[in-house]
């Protein structure tokens, strides 16, 4: 069903606002998660995978003598071993886009060409690791090397090589994010002006790699997989679909997963070749992902090249921005073109943009498959914009406050359609929120107007110091739909299932919140089943910020469907009217005389049957109802952030000084998971913007394969993160809410940029790039003349 | 991540660990473990033998002896982190430490171990390069002795011959009232270093320098001394004497890499430098002009 009720006024009784209930969060903290390395299965076989050692190339030989002969070693793998098991060559994982024009799903294992670092070519099935990994030495492997395609704009060039012999060309999708009469915008507008950005991303690392654990019940004719992945119901789909498996064949259990931030939502050859694997030797098999294989084997969010321009008034109002964003796709499509669209579609933001016209290139590379990771290509359209915003404000003598002022939308011009579609074909509308006090109340809460003195302060200690500013908006909520069932049995029990899956954001708690304020009853004490295919029939899991808008309102509008049902057999029961009764944990009560009152679970007990007698009232059978909630639409949530920081400038080191967050996720429903949510999503964002960077060499080569290289936030260097709630209810759910999960990271970058070029204003450093390491900005501002 | 297969000897005696060192083909000593474990998992070492020092007697502890600082080679980063015996006699040296590793690793991590490993960005070098430390090495027929500056041979490699070990180092202390800074830039917060600067002054009577000694580490395989401290005795403790220490510090030579230039490196050993030198001079009570 699709609802689109009235936001409720009584919010507490629907389980808003209340941050009490704590579920998953115990065991958690205290080492009593179930993650997917703590499940072991009786005479499991350990899984490895020997990895293309080439960014290009042609498989020419492999001898598998030695390495099958290893003590311990029970199969090596190949390509065509997994084939038979097979209904087609290819993993079929592609999302549907018809401007992606090439199939370029990715093989089980690679066939004959390899077109990346990490692309699987064997799997090894040991007795342990160790052995499977002394086995991994043993493979004899040729290649021969064909020339690689690292840079996308080289891709794009006339004549590049082919990243893929199978493709024709490296274009793999072209598309236009495109609204209003942007030729007339730029036609004798007062200002114009032209920027270019070169924008690397920062990838998911999750605490938890990837692992699959598969076992195949010839008996049963059963394939049962644990996975470490957001999206068990997509698993299950495309393992039945790949391995020719009825659904009923098939389950696919997600179990405490420890963090996804984006990737684990993409289906990998891996889960197919494990799965594969226990069936054909009929034995438990197990792959866990280890840290160093993760920056070769697992998708990361990489390089975006944007030549772009803005036309304006004398006042800085905006007439149009138009411009070519070039994007490294990977070497192969698990994810479509969400990434770059997403970014073309958020760089508008909160703002008044008149006309528009981006037109983006996907290229093939031979470099992971590029998909997106927490913000999922937002933040590089919000950074985009806001950069444009800033260097307008200078050109124009204006402060970079006043010039936001201007464009903002205004509270009065919601709902607003911003002339873009989004990727499922609804128009991007903005649904609520009040932008201007968003901005507002950021600037009042971080002294924005009083840092001259600070700045001032800070110069006559030596010291650089720069403030900096950013709004933005996030589409979440994403759709089709996602399910929630709430059941009660005989034992008085709560259970909630839902095709929602947990990944240490909460979701297990939110739900619980919500279901047993609908049923008054304590969150602690209702059962929540997600992640499990088993579980729930339908379901997609967890991506776009979505499950607190999807899952929450189907588990809300399930819970009042069950507590209608309990009043309307409690009514008859107790002789009162439902609207005299209270539920009270467990307990149906008369308002007015409360020692009139029968237990929810004898109401249970009744609607479960008894063999030959009629239901009371002639209700539908069982205490229970399952809604799958379809948004009508993305909801959208938005914020402003401001920063300070203090630059070294001889070194280029910054540090983050202080950050607030003005955010409007709509109504809370546990406010402060949602703080957890936004701090991490700060400090993910931080991490992307100043330090993490997934380098290659010319020849495809990662360099940056540990933590030691490739560079993660960490709790030194974070600040403390300073949020203020405004709560702009949306009228698209029932609850008023909207997502949170990706909201934190989506202005990180553009803040913090701001900042640090304000506090090198001195130098008249510009930054454009991304991510900005204390090497770049000592560069640059030594290029500036400064700090010699 | 799982190392290839070794097999492990904890030996409990010097005789006995000798013998081992002395019989066995392609071993390695392993002391903290955090920086070889991380190499054997990743396969980028893959001895055939691991023979554990933790098991021998008086390889740890700190004692001055002949007015020099003696650190046994198994002596833990953190117990010489928050040694007092360190702190009063060599500060240098405890503010080096305090950038070593994270704190975690600074717990099994030993001094001996960092020196040993010679990582180039390994913050005691730096440190023991300052202070003219000697490296004190042990094998089956005795003991020998060699500056630090000689035991380095290249990245990573050292002059511990096969069968030997590093027994423990020796520094010769600065006198009471000299300063000293450490600094480093890294390129996120507790990190490894990029450019990190071990600074020693003292001053006479008159507050001219007395001594000065400064070592420039990540440059290269191991760290640079600066002629212009070493010839400074005399000189005046003014902004000619840090502009020139800064100077020389941005001509050494620097090994680039992708993360980091050959002239940001160089960049920021002059700027360390002059950081540190400054530092140290304040911290000798030099008058600040």
């Amino acid at each position: 069903m699709t609802a689109h009720a009235k936001v409720r006024s009584d919010a507490p009784s629907a389980g808003l606002g209340r941050s009490e209930a704590r579920l998953e969060h115990g065991p958690l903290v205290r080492g009593k998660g179930r993650f997917i390395d703590d499940i072991s299965l009786p005479g499991q076989l350990h899984a490895t995978f020997l990895r293309s050692p080439v960014a290009h190339g042609r498989i020419t030989r492999i001898d598998i003598t030695a390495a099958a002969a290893l003590e311990g070693v029970r199969a090596v793998l190949l390509y065509d071993d997994l084939r038979p098991l097979l209904t087609a060559p290819r993993v079929p994982v592609s999302m549907p886009s018809g401007a992606i024009r090439f199939d370029v799903d990715p093989f089980v294992l690679s066939r004959d060409e390899v077109c990346h670092v990490g692309e699987p070519i064997a799997l090894v099935l040991a007795d342990s690791r160790h052995v499977a990994e002394d086995a991994l030495g043993l493979i004899e492997l040729d290649i021969d090397p064909l020339p690689p395609v690292v840079d996308p704009r080289a891709g794009l060039a006339e004549g590049a090589p082919r990243a893929r012999l199978d493709c024709p060309d490296n274009l793999v999708a072209r598309t236009t994010a495109a609204y209003g009469d942007i030729d007339a915008a730029f036609a004798g507008a007062p200002v114009v002006l032209a920027e270019e950005f070169h924008l690397s991303k920062g990838g998911g690392h999750s605490i938890e790699t990837r692992g699959v654990v598969a076992a195949w019940d010839e008996a049963a004719r059963r394939l049962t997989v644990w996975d470490s992945t957001q999206m068990p119901h997509r698993a299950k789909r495309v393992l039945a679909r790949a391995l020719d498996l009825g659904e009923h064949e098939v389950r696919v259990i997600a179990p405490d997963v420890g963090g996804g931030f984006g990737p684990k939502f993409v289906f990998h050859p891996e889960e197919l070749a494990i799965a594969a694997a226990a069936m054909l030797t009929g034995l438990p098999v197990k792959w866990i992902e280890d840290r160093f294989e993760n920056f070769f084997s697992t998708v990361q969010e990489r390089d975006q090249f944007w030549t772009v321009e803005v036309a304006a008034g004398a006042d800085g109002r905006l007439r149009g921005i138009r411009g070519v964003l070039i994007h490294d796709h990977g070497a192969y499509s698990p994810y479509g073109m969400a990434l770059p669209y997403n970014s073309a579609t958020n760089l508008i933001g909160p703002y008044v943009l008149p006309a528009y016209r981006l037109d983006i290139s996907l290229c093939l590379t031979n470099l992971m498959p590029s998909t997106p990771t927490r913000g999922a290509g937002r933040p590089q359209g919000t950074f985009v914009m806001e950069r444009l915003l800033d260097r307008l404000a200078e050109r124009l003598g204006l402060t970079r406050d006043e010039i936001r002022q201007r464009n903002l939308i205004r509270p009065d011009q919601l709902p607003y359609p911003t002339g873009l579609f989004t990727r499922d074909g609804g128009e991007m509308t903005y649904d609520s929120g009040n932008y201007p006090e968003s901005q507002r109340r950021a600037l009042a809460e971080s002294g924005w107007h009083d840092f001259e003195p600070r700045r001032a302060a800070a110069r006559r200690e030596g010291g650089l110091i720069g403030i900096g500013l950013a709004n933005y908006v996030e589409g979440s909520g994403r759709g089709p739909f996602e399910s929630g069932a709430v059941s009660i049995g005989p034992s008085g029990q709560i259970v909630v299932t839902t095709g929602a899956c947990a990944q240490g954001q909460g979701t297990v708690t939110m739900l619980a919140q919500l279901a047993g304020a609908a049923l008054g009853t304590p969150a602690e004490k209702v059962r929540v089943i997600a992640g499990d295919t088993a579980a729930s029939p339908l379901g997609l899991g967890a991506f776009a910020s979505r499950q607190a808008v999807t899952a929450g309102n189907a588990v809300h509008l399930a819970a009042e469907q069950v507590r209608a049902k309990i009043l309307r057999v409690a009514s008859a029961w107790l002789n009162a009217a439902p609207d005299e009764l209270e539920l009270d944990d467990g307990v149906v009560r008369v308002a007015s005389d409360r020692e009139r009152s029968c237990p929810v679970s004898r109401i249970a007990e009744a609607l479960a049957g008894s063999p030959g007698f009629s239901l009371p009232l002639g209700v539908e059978p069982g205490l229970s109802a399952a809604v799958d909630f379809q948004p009508p639409g993305l909801t959208y949530c938005n914020g402003t952030h401001v920063a300070e920081v203090e630059v070294d400038a001889e070194t280029g080191v910054v540090r983050v000084a202080r950050y607030v967050v003005v955010h409007d996720c709509g109504r809370l429903i546990h406010p402060r998971m949602v703080d957890g949510q936004v701090i991490g999503g700060v400090v993910h964002g931080l991490s992307s913007t100043l330090y993490e960077w997934m380098r290659y060499d010319d020849e495809g080569q990662p360099l940056t394969c540990t933590y030691a290289d490739y560079l993660l936030s960490t709790a030194d260097v974070t600040p403390r993160i300073e949020i203020h709630h405004m709560e702009s209810p949306t009228p698209l759910n029932p609850l008023g809410v909207k997502g949170a999960g990706e909201s934190g990271t989506i202005a990180a970058s553009a803040v913090i940029a701001s900042a640090i070029e304000d506090a090198l204003s001195p130098f008249g450093v510009k930054l454009r790039d991304l991510p900005l390491t204390a090497a770049r900005l000592s560069a640059l501002v030594r290029a500036a003349g400064g700090a010699a | 991540m799982k190392p290839q297969p070794f097999t492990y000897h904890a030996p409990q005696s010097r005789p006995e660990l000798f013998a081992l060192l002395g019989a066995l083909e392609d071993a390695r000593c392993i002391a903290g473990g955090q920086s070889l474990m991380p190499m054997m998992n990743l396969r980028l070492a893959a001895p055939a033998h691991l023979v554990d020092l933790n098991g021998i007697a008086d390889l740890a502890g700190i004692r001055v002896e002949n007015d020099r600082l003696v650190i046994g080679a198994m002596t833990r980063q953190r117990a010489a982190e928050h040694s007092a015996l360190v702190a009063e006699t060599c500060p240098l040296l405890t503010k080096a430490l305090d950038h070593v590793g994270f704190q975690q690793t600074r717990n099994r991590g030993t001094v001996g171990g960092s020196v040993a490993h010679m990582d180039p960005t390994a913050e005691i070098v730096t440190a023991c390069c300052a202070l003219d430390a000697d490296v004190v090495l042990e094998g089956p027929d005795g003991e020998r002795r060699m500056p630090i500056s000689a035991f380095n041979t290249g990245y990573l490699s050292t002059s511990i011959a096969p069968g030997e070990i590093l027994s423990r180092l020796e520094i010769p202390l600065w006198p009471a009232g000299h300063g000293s800074a450490f600094l480093e830039v890294t390129r996120r917060g507790e990190s490894f270093s990029v450019v990190s600067v071990a600074a020693l002054v003292a001053l006479d009577a008159e507050g001219a320098i007395a001594r000065a000694a400064l070592a420039v580490g990540g440059l290269g395989p191991a760290p640079f001394r600066l002629h212009a401290a070493d010839a400074s005795a005399g000189r005046p403790a003014d902004d000619d004497f840090i502009a020139a220490l800064g100077a020389e510090a941005a001509m050494l030579p620097a090994d680039g890499d992708f993360s980091a230039s050959d002239d940001y490196k160089q960049h920021l050993a002059g700027v360390l430098t002059r950081r540190a030198m400054r530092a140290a001079l304040l911290a000798a009570g030099a008058r600040h002009d």
